[in-house]
């Protein structure tokens, strides 16, 4: 007779192992299903773990996580080919406790957290594929593994099966993406020491910082690139949306090739020494992809419930936070005794209630209107560097000329009314 | 310990023949003797094997021990180690060497285990500090990314096992003279515990540890059919295929064709290595061949430090051109002969 | 029938790295696995329980973090362990590693004799393959290495006949139980653990043992002091000259390498 556990989590990303670890921390028998040698082995993430979710899980874990940099300056980078516009915030309060932002290796950090789980009573399973779930009279009974003798039961499973969820499209949740609705982030670790990143980034040992960069990094293709700081490595990375990546017949290495060349890049990250390459899929679809999330037996947690703001490439947090609701909404369940729809949908509620959905809602427009309005990658950050450029250059002209043969330039290129209703729109999508 | 003397060496052999191996390490064993200023002895067991031992001393030996029984007509841990711990206890030398074949590391395991003294494995590198009498017994470790060497100062005799292949035998000297010692022993086969039931050799492939002409392909053949590239190679001239372990791992060519540290060590007349980079734990399997040629595209290739012929460049490119050519010119060749 | 397999956990020689200013391991570039000929050995043992029943144990001598590969034995079919870790037993050499296993296995087979006891071939980390031999001598009981095949046992009369490979080809011998078999990848293939193992596993705790739960154990046999053999020296093997390397477009070259091969015409049996 195959083994009934109270809950199954197939997956140990963060918001599959954030479900497990606070289930069986309230004494639910868990079991968790991972598909990579260890949790993390083949995950991939920028790198940016964001304090407050974890915090809600593990207070202070600060103290034992495998943590690279507390992250204490913020760069934004308006790059164009040989300049950038660039502003952000360094502030010496992140690199004290509580902190703000940690630069995380996946690798490291999620068998970290699964271990956690495993000590407050999880049972993780490594090196397993959960193949399909086992569904009896419209009910999610469990799951079937690519192990020999591998069906196993629970009164609920939790879908934690990351950003391409083959057993939420299996329940008809959702379907394949359609190209706009994905990017696809390409990225590197380079190895450098410790001496040289604190030099180039102007930080101490416990300091970190990131780069976000848009523009020239995408060669004007829609998508955003980053440069993470971690103790002795630095993570490079760019994506686009599929769509523009495969209307712009871009191969996803050469972009990376490109940004790691680019002028204003190519000094930070130089005599490193690429130690992994990876690449990834993020869901790009945000408020309006969102799945249905809840089910007879069966919850979907994180990406695979397409829980990403694009915009800021936040995923983890609200994976974790996703994945403890439902954790809280299981435990509700077990106590009624009840797995059914109706009543798992209280998870659907506290996600609409939570920052996840108002922050998905708030920038669900985004991706469209930049992926529709190429200009304002194509056109507009070149057009503002040239601008930057004439203002900051010494010539003797008052600023106040400058500034109106800033405007007339920016005007006569595009046309007052369309660069009046381009800048509208972008601050509609992201405000 | 002050009492012990002498360099031993194991003569392995099988149905009347001596293994290779004890060969080359008479020719090892006298440099340390030599150095020692002490003689050289072999020691033999089996069944009927007397006549064996002149060979012994032909390739360097000063002494052989020798012990003779029915009971050792074929290889047993249990009857030749005893053999092996009453001559050794008796007689009580201070380096004692073995071939790493099954059988020599086999009883050597035994051996060492009832004389409570240390065993090195796997030696490739023998050397010996003449002042403290010490073996230096040096091996590859961790995986063959560096080299270790091993000492045993409080126990004897000093025992290691030695790679086939490594160590050159002294050619053989009909002239030479030595001292045979029979030993008697008392053994039943009553009382042994295993049984050799048979012994099945396997003709079918001819070792590749007998070939002269070896082509040996590395990952950079690209996949199993760029391979077959190897396949065509040796068949033209009639060579033994190898295969790196990457390559054996991925399946492209069976594990008995795996040359290097985990696989066969070989020293063909002419090896040719394509596509490979020439790995530490490959090169220890082929750096002895007499003729190493090299094909890889890579001109910083590791292969290239032990080739005597290196050819930079893409193995798809030259290896069909080098088939064409050794084609026309044997045809050539062997026209020639007839006329 | 109760079977056990000693298992050992090794540092991942495939992707070790080596410091080349210290010579030493980088212990961080390599994680620890179950000895992949130790993986073998459990199969193996797994298969002779399907087939004659019984009760298969794996013993381990190692650090703490060992249980891992008591745990990944379970996997693969085992149905217990014991892990002997104390800080005597550190820095041993085979001689002091097969006594402290042989001490342990005789404790072990107090609370049920042994029939069997399997080795794999050799750990990748030393790569001595003395161990198992080294114990059979220490309890008395016929060793066996290098096998590939496990035919037949026979319970009544206590006989196993096992394939042994030797040089060019192989051998078949009969022995008596009990014994100690060290096996070669060959024996069998790994299988994909069926999912109740796994979770077996990841609940199995093994026992622990440290030396003073053994008897009758002669401390100056065990770790450092007990290991006749030590490390004098480590060096990264002397770096080899290298030859010619050749000029001219390809087909030049192909042509020189042929012109050599010409010169040891008699090596080659073409056809
Ligand atoms: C390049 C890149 C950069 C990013 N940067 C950031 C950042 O800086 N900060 C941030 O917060 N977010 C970032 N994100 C997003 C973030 O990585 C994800 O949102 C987050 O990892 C989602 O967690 P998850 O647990 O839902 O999924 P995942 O982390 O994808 O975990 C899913 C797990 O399930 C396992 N699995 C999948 N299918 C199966 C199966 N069938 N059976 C068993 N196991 C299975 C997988 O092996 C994996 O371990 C980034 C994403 C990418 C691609
Ligand atoms: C404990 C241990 C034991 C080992 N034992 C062995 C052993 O017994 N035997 C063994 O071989 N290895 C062994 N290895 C593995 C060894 O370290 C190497 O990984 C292996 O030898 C590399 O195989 P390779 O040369 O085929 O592949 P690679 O190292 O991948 O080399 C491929 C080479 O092909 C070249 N190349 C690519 N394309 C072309 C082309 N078109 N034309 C020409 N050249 C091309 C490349 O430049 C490269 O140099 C062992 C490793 C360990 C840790
Ligand atoms: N520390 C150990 N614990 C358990 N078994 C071991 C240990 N060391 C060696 N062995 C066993 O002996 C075999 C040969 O090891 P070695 O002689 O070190 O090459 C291994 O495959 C194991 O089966």
């Amino acid at each position: 007779m195959p083994e009934k556990f109270d809950v199954i989590v197939v997956g140990a990303g963060p918001a599959g192992t954030s479900c497990a670890y606070t289930c069986a921390k309230n004494g639910l028998k868990v079991l968790q299903i991972e598909r990579g040698e260890y949790p993390g082995s083949k995950n991939v993430m920028g790198g940016v773990l964001y304090r407050k979710q974890m915090e809600e899980i593990i207070p202070e874990f600060w103290k034992e996580a495998p943590l690279e940099r507390p992250v204490v300056e913020q760069r934004f980078w308006m790059m164009d080919k040989e300049s950038a516009v660039s502003f952000g915030y360094k502030g010496l309060e992140w690199a004290k406790e509580p902190y703000n932002n940690f630069t995380v290796l996946r690798a490291k950090f999620d068998q970290w957290f699964a271990g956690k789980g495993v000590e407050a009573g999880v049972l993780l399973i490594n090196e397993t594929v959960a193949t399909e779930c086992i569904v009896e009279d419209g009910k999610v009974v469990g799951i079937k593994t690519d192990r020999p003798d591998g069906e196993v039961y629970a009164d609920v499973t939790v879908l934690a099966d990351g950003v391409n969820s083959l057993l939420g499209k299996q329940l008809g949740f959702h379907k394949e993406f359609r190209p706009d609705e994905v990017a696809l982030t390409v990225m590197e670790v380079i190895n450098l020491s410790k001496d040289k990143i604190n030099d180039r980034f102007n930080l101490e040992d416990n300091q970190g910082c990131t780069i976000e960069i848009f523009g020239d990094s995408t060669k004007g293709n829609l998508g955003t690139a980053f440069i993470y700081t971690n103790k002795e490595s630095i993570n490079i990375g760019v994506g686009t949306t599929l769509s523009s990546m495969i209307s712009s017949r871009m191969k996803p290495y050469d972009l990376l090739d490109y940004l790691k060349n680019h002028p204003m890049v190519r000094n930070l990250i130089g005599g490193g020494e690429p130690a992994e390459y990876l690449a990834h899929l993020i869901p790009e679809g945000g408020y309006h992809s969102v799945p249905k999330v809840a089910g007879n037996g069966v919850l979907v947690v994180g990406d695979a419930a397409q829980l990403v703001n694009a915009i800021h490439r936040e995923g983890s947090n609200m994976a974790m936070a996703s994945g403890r609701m439902a954790a809280e909404t299981i435990m509700e369940a077990h106590q009624a005794g009840d797995f059914s729809h109706e009543f798992l949908n209280a998870y659907r509620d506290k996600l609409y209630d939570s920052f996840i959905i108002k922050d998905l809602k708030k920038y669900k427009n985004a991706t469209h209107v930049f992926e529709h309005n190429p200009q304002y990658f194509k056109e507009y950050v070149p057009m503002l560097n040239r601008a930057a450029s004439k203002f900051f250059t010494v010539d003797g002209s008052s600023k106040k000329t400058k500034q109106k043969q800033i405007i007339k330039t920016m005007t006569s290129e595009k046309g007052t009314i369309k660069l009046i209703k381009d800048v509208y729109k972008a601050w509609k999508a992201v405000k | 310990m002050q009492e012990n003397r002498g360099v031993w060496v194991y003569i392995e052999q099988n149905e009347g023949k001596i293994e290779g191996v004890s060969l080359e390490l008479l020719g090892a064993g006298r440099k340390l003797a030599d150095k020692l200023e002490v003689p050289l002895a072999g020691v033999i067991l089996g069944d009927s094997i007397r006549h064996l031992s002149d060979e012994v001393i032909y390739h360097g030996a000063d002494e052989i021990y020798v012990i003779e029984h029915s009971v050792l007509k074929q290889y047993r841990t249990e009857s030749y180690m005893k053999g092996v711990i009453q001559l050794a206890e008796a007689y009580k030398p201070e380096i004692f060497l073995y071939g790493a074949t099954p059988n020599g590391k086999d009883v050597a395991s035994a051996v060492a285990t009832d004389l409570s003294t240390g065993l090195t494995a796997d030696t490739t590198m023998l050397d010996v500090d003449v002042e403290k009498r010490l073996l230096e017994a040096s091996r590859p470790a961790f995986g063959g990314n560096i080299m270790a060497t091993i000492l045993c100062k409080k126990h004897r005799p000093q025992m290691a096992t030695v790679r086939p292949k490594v160590m050159k035998a002294l050619p053989r000297d009909s002239s030479r003279k030595g001292r045979v010692i029979e030993e008697k022993m008392d053994l039943r086969e009553e009382e042994m515990r295993t049984k050799v039931l048979e012994i099945v050799k396997d003709v079918t492939k001819p070792g590749l540890a007998d070939a002269h002409i070896i082509v040996c392909g590395g990952k950079g053949m690209g996949d199993e059919r760029g391979f077959q590239l190897i396949h065509e190679l040796a068949d033209v001239m009639g060579a033994g295929v190898g295969g790196t372990r990457d390559v054996v791992e991925a399946g492209w060519i069976g594990h008995d064709h795996q040359i290097g540290q985990t696989g066969e060590t070989v020293t063909p007349k002419i090896y040719f290595a394509i596509g490979l980079s020439g790995a530490i734990q490959h090169l220890v399997g082929m750096k002895n061949s007499e003729t190493i040629i090299a094909i890889n595209k890579d001109p910083h290739a590791p292969i290239f430090g032990v080739s005597t012929y290196g050819i930079v460049g893409d193995a798809h490119e030259i290896v069909p051109l080098l088939i064409k050519q050794f084609k026309e010119a044997f045809k050539k060749g062997g026209e020639k002969t007839h006329a | 029938m109760h079977i056990v397999v000693c298992v050992k956990q090794v540092p991942d020689t495939k992707i070790i790295k080596i410091n080349p200013k210290t010579n030493t391991l980088d212990r961080r570039s390599a994680p620890a696995i179950l000895n992949p000929y130790d993986a073998h050995a459990v199969q193996a043992a797994v298969k002779v329980k399907e087939e004659y029943g019984g009760l298969i144990s794996v013993l381990s001598m190692g650090p703490p973090q060992a249980v891992e590969i008591i745990k990944k034995s379970v996997e693969i079919g085992a149905d217990g362990g014991y892990l002997i870790t104390d800080r005597a037993f550190a820095g041993a050499d085979t001689l002091a590693t097969s006594y402290a296993l042989f001490k342990a296995l005789d404790r072990i087979s107090k609370d049920k004799p042994i029939d069997l006891i399997i080795c794999g071939k050799h750990a990748i980390d030393g790569d001595t393959g003395q161990v198992g031999p080294g114990i059979a001598r220490r309890l008395d009981i016929p060793p066996i290495t290098n096998v590939i095949e496990i035919s037949d046992i026979d319970l009544k009369i206590r006989k196993v006949r096992v394939k042994r490979k030797i040089i060019n080809g192989y051998e078949r011998i009969e022995t008596g139980l009990p014994c100690l078999l060290t096996v070669e990848k060959e024996i069998n293939p790994i299988e994909y653990s069926p999912l109740p193992n796994m979770i077996r596993a990841a609940r199995y705790q093994p026992v622990i043992w440290a030396v003073s739960d053994l008897d009758e154990v002669d401390r100056t046999q065990l770790g450092l002091k007990g290991s006749p053999t030590i490390v004098g020296k480590m060096f990264t093997p002397p770096k080899p000259e290298g030859g010619h390397v050749l000029e001219g477009t390809p087909s030049e070259q192909a042509g020189q390498i042929v012109e050599v091969l010409l010169k040891n015409k008699e090596l080659f049996s073409v056809n």
